[in-house]
C-alpha cells in the first residue's frame, strides 16, 4: 500500500451506456466508502445518467462492442440492446449493484458532489431543471479543474 | 493471527483490526472499538450495530449499503454521518464482522 492516502478525486463521465457510465459511479461510491472526497462531472453523453428524461432508458451497447461477443449484425436487431441490459441488471441486481438513478441518489446521499458540462448543456439545449437534483451545478471546464485541484482526476 | 486485548478481554483480531471470532464480541467490545475510530455509540449506532449482526447472523454477509438502508431502514446520509470517513468499514469492525468484501 501507498504511504499516503488519496484525499480527492474528480472523475468525468463521458459515455452514454450503461456500460460506459456504471465504472464512473462504482469508482465514485467506493471513494465515498473509503472517506474519499469526490466531485463527478458529467459530460458529453454521459449526462444522460443525470438527465431526467434520460437515466431509465439507458442501454448496454451490443453494436460496436467486440468484448460482448455478439455480431454486429445479430447485436443491431431490434431488442437486442433491451435484452442485454435486462440481463445485465438482473445480474447487478443481484450483487446489490442499485438501477444508475437509484445510484446517482445514494452517492448524493453518501457526499459525492455532482456536476454537469457547461459545453454538453449548451450544446443540447439543456438547463439545470433537466438535472435530477443531486446536481450541483453547471461548471466550465475551468471550473471544474478548479474544484479538483489538490486531488486526481479519472476520466472514464 | 494476530490477538488483541479490547475492553478487558483477549480477542482473535485481523491485522487491520477485524474480529474473526464473531462469538468473542461483546457490546463493550463494540464501544471501545469505537472510542478508537472517536464515535461515541448512541442509539442511533446501535440500530446499525444490530442490523448488522441481526443481518450477518442470516445471510452469512456482510450487508451492504444499499441494504442497510433498503432492508434496515438507515437512510445512506444518515449512515454516512454515523460513522464518518469510511462508514461500512467502521461499522462492521465496531459489530466485531469482517472487513466489507464488496465494491458497493
Amino acid at each position: 500500500m501507498a504511504d499516503e492516502k488519496i484525499k480527492k478525486v474528480s472523475i468525468v463521465c463521458s459515455k452514454g451506456s450503461l456500460e460506459g457510465i456504471y465504472p464512473a459511479l462504482i469508482m465514485a461510491n467506493g471513494a465515498r466508502m473509503e472517506g474519499i472526497e469526490v466531485n463527478l462531472f458529467f459530460t458529453f453523453f454521459g449526462m444522460d445518467a443525470i438527465t431526467k428524461k434520460k437515466v431509465k432508458k439507458i442501454k448496454v451497447a451490443t453494436v460496436g462492442n467486440p468484448a460482448m461477443g455478439i455480431p454486429t449484425l445479430i447485436g443491431a436487431l431490434p431488442g437486442m440492446s433491451a435484452f442485454a441490459t435486462r440481463m445485465m441488471q438482473k445480474k447487478m441486481d443481484a450483487l446489490d449493484i442499485p438501477p444508475i438513478d437509484e445510484f446517482i441518489e445514494m452517492i448524493g446521499a453518501a457526499g459525492g458532489k455532482l456536476y454537469a458540462c457547461k459545453a454538453t448543456v449548451d450544446m443540447f439545449g439543456l438547463s439545470k431543471e433537466d438535472f435530477v437534483d443531486e446536481v450541483e451545478s453547471i461548471l466550465t471546464v475551468g471550473d471544474f479543474y478548479a474544484l479538483s485541484a489538490g486531488g486526481q482526476i479519472i476520466f472514464t | 493471527m494476530a490477538t488483541k486485548e479490547i475492553a478487558g478481554i483477549t480477542v482473535n483480531v485481523t491485522e487491520d483490526g477485524y474480529l474473526t471470532d464473531p462469538s468473542q464480541w461483546t457490546r463493550e467490545i463494540a464501544q471501545a472499538i469505537a472510542a478508537e475510530e472517536g464515535i461515541a455509540l448512541s442509539d442511533a449506532h446501535w440500530k446499525v450495530i444490530d442490523f448488522l449482526k441481526k443481518d450477518f447472523a442470516s445471510t452469512g454477509a456482510l450487508a451492504s449499503i444499499r441494504r442497510i438502508n433498503k432492508t434496515g431502514g438507515i437512510p445512506t446520509k444518515d449512515f454516512y454521518t454515523l460513522f464518518p470517513d469510511g462508514p461500512l468499514k467502521k461499522a462492521a469492525r465496531i459489530a466485531g464482522l469482517p472487513r466489507p468484501a464488496s465494491c458497493v
